[in-house]
């Protein structure tokens, strides 16, 4: 594998969004697609080849150094590229689902007046995303870092028009650097106790520490700040649900398979540091449990097909911390995979709803879309059979996996997390009944206007669909007769966590037939709620009421989401807000005043002075001698 | 006459000896303060540049005689650069004036005050 190549895999995007974002509005639309989606499957390619020439080579981590970067005493951070079985695999999560999500832009984004610009900034968001994972330190991570959380502003902000639309935009970037602050404060401090930032050579140096040592702790949970900023856990998840603002293309490419995933690969990539910090674990898992079940639950009574589609995001999101913080990097990383092809396809295919409905996302609009959009129905069925965890797709075998070892770990968490995957399950159906079974709701002028989207855009559905199906059979369990292909792949990650925690990674204690009882728990769950959604919404027909109708106690409670963004407006924003508006009265006050001092002072003393400037040729002369006479007394009598 | 301790004794012509060194100084002192008035009273710019003339030659008075008075020939080499000097003045300042008249036809000082803030 030639460094040459591997360089191209971020360059291409950048080189994408570089040419239509200095090109736009002079180049045509067909060239824009065309550019911006070769970029990204080009890049995909190399991916794959990287892939392939990895394999072949051994599995050895490869550290590709391009040149030094920062050199500040001691320290020395360079920036390299490290390839190995993470970074390859999200590589080609975020190249694969990317590369389908910009053919789809070319149909969805069709008719949009920023087209060019569109597809720059995907490009850009790409690119940085690639960046992040690729980086060979937690500098060059941060750097990706902090340019997804640039990209989704300007991303969701797209259709900057619309003030609400900022304002959600804004919302993501600000919340986004609440836990940014968190994860660069971890980065000095892992600056301050190792003396370096590269992987490896922190994660050699860990290897001294004691499991549960004070600084560890420490360094984790501020990493683990900046994830939850960036996979949207309590209590920094309500800017995700707002993110759905942007176009739907950046919907899922944000959420199934870029920037919310930044979180848990960071934690994947620090595995040795959290195995070293089971403290920080118990916090992780925690988190992810409650922001599982509680996000679900409020998925159950949204009506906006896109809000649902959020919420589910934040709910598996809870999912894969749960599971990392069960120490099962794996079965997060295996989630997050198949996360990616079931949430880019459910979105996608919210997506082509929304095209076909002429922009209209609630769900109480909608109703027997299934005959008219054949193709979006079936894919969007796949979708939601893969997130509902019912087998054989994929969200079966990676929450399942998941699930086992959270039961090994903390039996209330798994409590927790088969309660959200009923929720989950029956929400993901009601949306699912909601819009494509019964009869139309919507106006004539909507049911005249129905189409089957365009072939760019159906054909990512078909593609993510066959993935969403197919994809859990890599990392089939044991207990059915199947072998782990990601686990076996992904092991040499936590080599030095196996050797400085080597408690937390011995086999699973569970007997097979353990592991039957839980999937069959989990299952029959999904089915329940599965058919208790159909009941509902299909045999009674039942159409939640609109927003005017009254709503019990605890109903109003959970559709307006727990009040958490009004509890937060009091908290955070009206005492930042009136702080701010004293200090700048303050400002204006006092560094007015003093200003507005001097000001005043020098107007009236010039206005003294300048009455001297007569322009009276005698009155000059007459001050030089009066000056002449002054300057002769001084020198001759004093 | 103010003895000064720091004059050398030197040889003084007897036909200048007759005249003694205080009328020089009261004779140059009424020709610079009659200077100055008429520059400080007088609008005509030439007559201004006439008083201005008094006031120089006053000065020069005052050189050539300690000159005299202290056979010390430097000053009369500074009396001739100022000549010189206010030759020089006088054309530039006359034509000056003489455009001043072309364009206004007033040489009054007190007119033009475009100077002014």
């Amino acid at each position: 594998m030639s460094p040459s190549l591997l360089i191209l895999i971020p360059l291409l995007p950048l080189a994408g969004f570089l040419i239509n974002g200095l090109g736009f509005p002079n180049i045509p639309k067909g060239a824009v697609g065309v550019i911006g989606t070769l970029a990204v499957v080009a890049s995909f390619a190399l991916s794959l080849i990287t892939f392939n020439a990895f394999v072949a080579s051994g599995s050895e981590p490869v550290i590709v150094p391009l040149f030094d970067w920062i050199t500040v005493g001691d320290l020395h951070i360079p920036f390299s590229f490290q390839v190995d079985q993470l970074s390859l695999l999200m590589l080609m999560i975020i190249t694969g689902v990317g590369s389908l999500i910009h053919v789809y832009s070319i149909g969805y984004m069709h008719h949009d007046a920023g087209f060019g610009k569109f597809f720059a900034y995907l490009n850009l968001f790409l690119f940085f995303m690639l960046l992040l994972v690729l980086g060979s330190n937690y500098v060059i991570m941060f750097i990706g870092w902090e340019g997804v959380g640039l990209c989704s502003y300007l991303l969701i902000g797209f259709w900057n028009k619309n003030t609400n639309y900022n304002n959600a935009a804004r919302k993501a970037f600000i919340m986004n650097r609440v836990g940014d602050l968190g994860f660069l404060l971890g980065i000095f401090m892992i600056i301050g106790t190792f003396g370096s930032v590269e992987y490896s050579e922190v994660f050699s140096k860990a290897g001294s520490f004691q499991v549960g040592d004070p600084l560890i702790v420490g360094i984790t949970l501020l990493l683990f700040v900046g994830a939850m900023g960036k996979s949207a856990q309590i209590p920094l998840y309500t800017w995700l649900p707002d993110a759905m603002a942007g176009p739907t293309p950046v919907s899922a490419l944000i959420h199934a398979a870029t920037m919310v995933t930044a979180g848990i690969y960071m934690v994947i990539r620090s595995n040795i540091l959290y195995s070293l910090a089971p403290e920080t674990l118990e916090i992780v898992g925690i988190i992810g449990g409650a922001t599982a079940l509680f996000a679900a639950s409020i998925g159950l009574l949204q009506n906006d097909i896109k809000k649902v589609l959020a919420y589910s995001t934040v709910s598996q999101l809870g999912y894969m911390f749960m599971g990392l913080g069960a120490m099962a990097y794996s079965a997060s990383m295996f989630h997050v995979i198949t996360h990616a092809f079931f949430k880019a396809l459910l979105f996608l295919g919210a997506g082509s709803v929304i095209h076909a409905m002429s922009d209209e996302q609630d769900i109480r609009f909608m109703g027997g879309l299934r005959k008219k959009l054949p193709v979006t129905f079936i894919t969007f069925f796949i979708g939601t059979w893969a997130i509902a965890g019912l087998p054989p797709f994929a969200g079966f075998f990676s929450k399942d996996e998941i699930l086992a070892h959270v039961f090994e770990h903390n039996k209330i968490l798994w409590v927790i997390g088969v309660a959200g995957s009923l929720m989950t399950s029956f929400y993901m159906f009601r949306l699912l009944f909601l819009t494509f079974f019964g009869t139309f709701r919507g106006t004539h002028e909507q049911e005249h206007h129905l189409h089957e989207s365009p072939v760019s855009m159906t054909l990512p559905l078909v593609v993510l669909a066959i993935l969403s199906a197919i994809g859990g059979f890599i990392g089939v369990p044991e207990a059915l007769h199947g072998t782990h292909r990601l686990a076996e792949f992904m092991s040499p990650l936590y080599d030095g966590a196996r050797q400085v925690n080597p408690a937390a990674f011995e086999a699973t204690a569970l007997s097979h037939s353990e592991e039957y009882l839980l999937m069959g728990i989990s299952v029959a769950v999904a089915l329940v709620a599965a058919v208790a959604a159909y009941v509902m919404y299909v045999s009674k027909s039942a159409v939640p009421a609109p927003d005017s109708a009254g709503k019990s106690g605890l109903q109003k409670l959970v559709y307006n989401k727990y009040y958490v963004d009004e509890l937060y407006d009091t908290i955070f924003v009206k005492s930042i807000k009136s702080l701010s508006n004293i200090l700048y009265s303050f400002g204006e006050f006092f560094v007015d005043l003093f200003v507005q001092m001097g000001v005043r002072l020098i107007q009236l003393l010039s206005g003294w002075l300048k009455k001297s400037q007569t322009g009276s040729t005698s009155d000059y002369v007459f001050a030089m001698v009066i000056g002449i006479v002054l300057i002769l007394f001084w020198k001759l009598l004093l | 006459m103010i003895p000064n301790p720091n004059i050398p004794e030197v040889d003084i012509p007897a036909v200048i000896q007759n005249i003694p060194l205080q009328s020089y100084l009261i004779l140059s002192t009424l020709l610079f303060v009659i200077g100055i008035i008429g520059v400080l009273t007088r609008r005509n710019a030439i007559i201004i540049f006439m008083s201005v003339e008094l006031m120089l030659n006053a000065a020069n008075l005052l050189l050539i005689a300690f000159s005299s008075y202290r056979s010390d020939p430097s000053g009369q080499v500074f009396v001739f650069f100022i000549m010189a000097v206010a030759a020089a003045e006088v054309a530039v300042g006359l034509a000056i004036i003489v455009m001043i008249y072309r364009n206004t036809r007033n040489t009054d000082v007190g007119f033009l005050n475009k100077l002014k803030w």
